[in-house]
């Protein structure tokens, strides 16, 4: 009778396994297929679209792909080190009392669809963070990454804030899972040997959470990439590689663009989005296989044996 | 190095639940304490509260006295961090830090006593303490390795390096045999007879032969039952304590007729 259960077991997971595999290449063959028109079409057929304004495909992605990853990137830089704290303050510093509603406050954040967030990053951050983008573009301006802020601040770091908000709460969550987890042994061995409470978070927490976190900022970073409404809704596109995070008109990223164009598209321009598509799919690919390469790299120093 | 512990009136809750209750005893420098009794009697827990380590759990607190070389453990004005940093601790199941290579982790309590320590300082604490704790002569090829790469004997050693890496006055060792092996326990218990000579330890054993193999002085903690309080029914040179006991709960315990 159990080996019956454990053979149905066996037999669903494997089924479950194969049938996620099965998706994706489906996904991955659809996306191929669509955008063979555009990848093998003629450049002059290209240049007949409107918005199509480069020599080559490659050229019109390139742009994207920059701005995404540039968003994505900066949405990461924000929201890590935040969610981290967070999770940490949660885990290990806050009363009990305090720390239950706190981590319940952070997760109802992922319940807030992304067009509100795209509302409030136009309606209210944009307003609210112009003051500071002012500040840094007068006194810190001689770095061009600050340099050349013109309000409203619908450029690529008011984009990326919301994102940074957007992709908080997964981080956060998971982060304090894993930090929850720190095995207690390793924590009395700390504590035993005369470790502050900082001491004791350095020593046996970060060590054995650090895999985990690094996969949560991939969860949060492949949230991040394909972010849609958000950026939209925000940001003034443009299609520069520019390191001019206050200046709108710069960036663009693959989601929004396609969100923005495919009401109007037809025919080879379909397949133009389509193919863009493919290439944030092959991106989203990379950052999961380079994540897990990192996550595996030290698995013989790991927490877990 | 090697200070004196004495306990004076010692009881211990968790919570409202009195868990030991008036404990006092004399612990003396380079000598070997031996803590037996059934389990359940509040060994572990009253080992806990002579480094304070009972204090990283909610609820856990204590009356009563406690002082090394005559300096109060439970003074407001002592830091906890500081005592522990004096009084070091071996747990029952080793705990070395699976992220750390083996010489990082005999370094671990050193780092954070004096931060900055130069490159042959390092070696030669890894290299002193490592042969302190009999362990130098397996390791030494691989130091850089993780620490969780040693058998538990090995791991256990380690644990004792590290502790005797930051050269405490006192070391606390609750059951550190009883997850290892007959030759592992073996090599421990000889490595104890050499750290006697530099430290007050105290430990904490459920195996009778062990404590008289061990220990120069031996206390018996008993319950009288479930939901009572532990306490300190004798203490005395083990020699006498296995010989010729005063109390009779002692002799039954020790002759193996208990309960
Ligand atoms: N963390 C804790 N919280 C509450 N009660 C505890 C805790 N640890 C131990 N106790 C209780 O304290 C008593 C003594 O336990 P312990 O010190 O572990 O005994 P021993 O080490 O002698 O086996 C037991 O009744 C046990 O249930
Ligand atoms: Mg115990």
């Amino acid at each position: 009778m159990n080996l019956l259960a454990a053979r149905w077991f066996e037999f669903v997971a494997t089924g479950a396994g194969i049938i996620i595999l099965v998706i994706l290449a489906a996904v991955a063959a659809f996306l191929i297929w669509e955008a063979t028109p555009a990848l093998t079409a003629d450049i002059s057929e290209l240049q007949k679209i409107s918005w199509f304004n480069a020599d080559s495909f490659l050229a019109f992605v390139a742009p994207l792909i920059f701005g995404t990853l540039l968003a994505s990137l900066l949405a990461l830089l924000v929201a890590v080190p935040l969610a981290v704290s967070i999770a940490l303050f949660i885990s290990h510093y806050a009363p009990r009392k305090f720390a239950g509603p706190l981590g319940y406050v952070i997760d109802l954040l992922a319940a807030i669809p992304s067009v509100v967030y795209g509302l409030w990053g136009a309606l209210w951050l944009a307003p609210v963070i112009d003051p500071v983008f002012r500040w840094l573009t007068s006194f810190l301006g001689f770095i061009p990454l600050f340099a050349d802020y013109q309000p409203p601040a619908k450029n690529i770091m008011t984009a990326s804030l919301v994102l940074a908000v957007m992709i908080l709460p997964i981080i956060t969550a998971v982060s304090r899972e894993v930090f929850l987890q720190t095995p207690r042994l390793h924590e009395e061995a700390a504590l035993a040997l005369g470790a502050t409470r900082w001491e004791l978070v350095r020593m046996a927490v970060f060590p054995f959470g650090r895999s985990g976190v690094i996969s949560a900022a991939m969860l949060g970073l492949g949230r991040a990439l394909g972010e849609t409404m958000a950026v939209l809704m925000i940001l003034s596109p443009g299609t520069l590689f520019s390191f001019f995070l206050l200046k709108p008109g710069q960036h663009q990223t693959i989601a929004a663009n396609i969100a923005s164009k495919f009401p109007e598209a037809s025919g080879v321009s379909v397949s133009v989005l389509i193919a863009t598509g493919l290439a944030l799919f092959v991106i989203t690919l990379l950052v999961n296989m380079a994540a897990r390469w990192i996550v595996s790299r030290r698995s013989d120093f790991s927490g877990a044996n | 190095m090697s200070k004196r512990i004495d306990v004076d009136d010692l009881n211990v809750y968790y919570s409202d639940f009195l868990a030991v209750e008036g404990v006092s005893m004399n612990i003396e420098p380079k000598a070997i304490t031996a803590l037996i009794g059934p389990s359940g009697c509040g060994k572990s827990t009253f080992l806990r509260t002579l480094n304070r380590m009972h204090e990283v759990i909610p609820g856990a607190r204590v009356t009563g006295k406690a002082t090394l070389d005559g300096e109060d453990l439970y003074g407001p004005q002592v830091d906890p961090v500081a005592v522990r940093r004096h009084i070091g601790m071996v747990f029952q199941r080793p705990n070395p830090f699976p992220t750390m290579s083996i010489a990082d982790n005999v370094l671990a309590g050193v780092r954070l006593n004096s931060k900055r320590l130069s490159k042959s300082q390092a070696e030669e604490t890894v290299e002193t303490s490592l042969r302190g704790a009999n362990l130098w002569n397996e390791v030494k090829d691989r130091l850089d390795r993780p620490g969780s790469s040693l058998s538990g004997g090995q791991q256990q050693r380690l644990c004792i390096a590290r502790a005797i890496a930051v050269k405490p006055d006192v070391l606390l060792m609750d059951e550190p045999c009883s997850a290892l092996d007959p030759i592992s326990t073996l090599a421990i218990e000889d490595l104890m007879h050499e750290l006697k000579s530099d430290y007050t330890i105290v430990i904490v054993t459920h195996n009778m032969q062990q404590a008289a193999r061990v220990s120069d002085r031996t206390a018996f903690f008993n319950i009288a039952g479930t939901g009572k309080p532990g306490k300190l029914i004798e203490m005395d040179d083990t020699t006498v304590m296995f010989s010729s006991p005063r109390e009779k709960a002692t002799e039954d315990y020790i002759s193996g007729r208990f309960g």
